[in-house]
């Protein structure tokens, strides 16, 4: 069989994600200290993992409505009420999918003909540009920049407007950089795009992980709800990545087409966790709190640990990542995370796997216990000490 | 219980340095606010936690449940803190249900922690009865895995 004739020129164009030969790699060694994670080291709080074995034990699990149980709908319209100020309607306006990543991939289908661009915000989450070449579009990325914190500035992204431009992917609180955009940077960005036909798709995963500052989302600046997708779920905020659980959020004419391919694709999401999650969001504020307070421990620890040994960092706001940068070891990113892999089995993600403009950075998870963060950044104050780092 | 406390329960080893950067507070204000709690006796002493057995230590352990008659204006305090007083007692805590008090005991042989019971503590008076339960094996002490380090279940790297 000749594969390459028969698997479709698009998908072979694909590009494996970033991270892949580096985490095989990884995978071949023994005591790797890995701070390479972007998923939450708690368990989901009991009480969430309680009701699903409820449910379990009580129900019958067969499909919900396509577009997810209507209590779990309105238990996120009353979440979002209370967190952004922002109503949605329960029966028109959301769609329980399989992850945040299902909801992107459905907005940027639902969204994108054939040569329409669509602005990403890089360093970014890695899916977006390739589901945006799934369906025949072209991704345009805009760098952002350490001097601005990696926030988006509107220059920034007026530059890069053309009449071909259909969505902009905003990605705040920002993996991997740790970054957010706070109310006055939204404003600006928002003020570039009133009065244009421009769609956002405000992926506000880390919504619940800020620091000192509170979330604030596009969704509430004035004639931004009409243009946005907002896409959140509740892999991060609850620790449920394997729950597969997220969301979107967007105007009725929006929902109702999109919900056409989430009904093809996955008839509906899964239902023990769809009920678990009514519990997460009804009576697990108290457990979020107690996980972000211990992320701000941590966070707050590395900002200071990698300002001190020379992998100089600004202070990231949002997300559980630091974004340290290497300069002072003349490295690229992914010659500093092998030789760093090899020499003190630390794993962390090169910067350039989130986008051109993460070249010069690595990106470190604090999804990780103080012990165990500790111990990396002895390993890496080592490595510095042998490759130029002032430790 | 405020965020320091908790580091400190965690691991006590940290430095102030290392604690002032969690807490985002300078050195000296973590300096002395570890000195007022002490002061205050608020923290009371700081201590390792070991795996016994690779530790290479004989010690038994038990578990000894006492029932007591409460002393007239006294309570439980009074004979608590007689029994407390004895070096082979590592702890002792008042309990709500079926018994009174609560031990634990250490001594170098199974021999050794019963004569304990039997001679000193069964003795006293105002004990009612005693039961002893010897500790065979520690899987968790103070929320720290004693044999197994936790397992990470998560793949090393992911976007």
């Amino acid at each position: 069989m000749n594969y390459e004739s028969i698997l479709s020129a698009r998908v072979q164009k694909m590009k494996p994600s970033g991270i892949r030969r580096f985490f095989d790699l990884a995978a071949t060694m023994d005591n790797v200290i890995s701070l390479g994670v972007g998923e939450p080291d708690f368990s989901t709080p009991w009480s969430i993992r309680k009701e699903a074995i409820d449910v379990l034990e009580r129900r019958k699990i067969v499909y919900t409505a396509n577009a997810g149980m209507i209590q779990l709908r309105a238990a996120i319209a009353e979440y979002l009420k209370k967190t952004i100020h922002t109503a949605y309607d329960p029966e028109h306006e959301i769609i329980v999918t399989v992850g945040g990543s299902e909801a992107i991939d459905i907005a940027i289908r639902g969204l994108v003909d054939p040569g329409d661009e669509v602005l990403v915000v890089e360093p970014s989450f890695v899916c977006y540009a390739p589901i945006v070449e799934m369906a025949s579009g072209i991704p345009v990325p805009i760098e952002t920049k350490a001097e601005n914190r990696f926030r988006l500035t509107a220059d920034e992204l007026r530059a890069k407007i053309t009449p071909k431009t259909k969505l902009l992917v905003l990605p705040y609180p920002n993996n991997p950089t740790g970054a957010i955009m706070e109310r006055e940077d939204l404003e600006a960005i928002a003020e570039v795009l009133r009065g244009t036909d421009i769609m956002v798709l405000s992926d506000e995963i880390y919504s619940e992980m800020t620091y000192g500052k509170k979330h604030f989302s596009i969704v509430e600046l004035e004639g931004m709800r009409e243009r946005t997708i907002l896409v959140n779920g509740f892999s991060k905020a609850f620790a449920m990545t394997g729950w597969r659980l997220g969301y979107l959020c967007a105007p009725e004419p929006v929902v109702k087409e999109l919900v056409k391919i989430h009904q093809y694709v996955i008839m509906s999401s899964p239902t023990v966790s769809q009920y678990a999650a009514i519990e997460a969001l009804e009576n697990c504020e108290e457990d979020v709190k107690r996980m972000v307070r211990e992320y701000n421990l941590r966070r707050r620890y590395l900002v200071e640990a990698f300002n001190r040994i020379g992998m100089t960092c600004f202070n990231p706001e949002g997300a559980f990542y630091v974004f340290p940068s290497i300069q002072c070891t003349g490295m690229t990113s992914e010659a500093f995370c092998e030789k760093l892999l090899e020499e003190e089995l630390v794993a962390v993600v090169p910067g350039n796997a989130f986008g051109d403009s993460g070249e010069g950075f690595v990106r470190v998870s604090y999804a990780y216990s103080l012990r165990h963060l500790m111990e990396a950044v002895e390993r890496i104050s080592h490595f510095l000490e042998r490759h130029g780092g002032k430790a | 219980m405020n965020d320091l406390l908790n580091l400190l329960k965690e691991n006590a080893r940290l430095t102030n340095a290392q604690l002032a950067a969690m807490l985002g507070k300078t050195e000296q204000e973590v300096a002395d606010e570890i000195h007022t709690l002490e002061q205050k006796g608020v923290i009371r002493g700081y201590t390792a936690i070991l795996n016994e057995e690779l530790a290479r230590s004989t010690e038994v352990e038990a578990l000894i449940e006492l029932r007591v008659t409460p002393k007239r204006d006294f309570g439980f305090d009074d004979i608590a803190k007689t029994i407390m007083l004895y070096d082979e007692v590592e702890s002792i805590s008042l309990m709500s249900g079926a018994y009174d008090l609560a031990l634990t005991v250490k001594g170098q042989s199974l021999k050794e922690v019963a004569m304990f019971v039997s001679q000193r503590l069964s003795a006293m008076e105002g004990v009612l009865s005693t039961a002893t339960h010897f500790v065979l094996k520690r899987y968790k002490d103070k929320g720290i895995f004693i044999e197994d380090e936790e397992q990470d279940e998560r793949s090393m790297i992911c976007p």
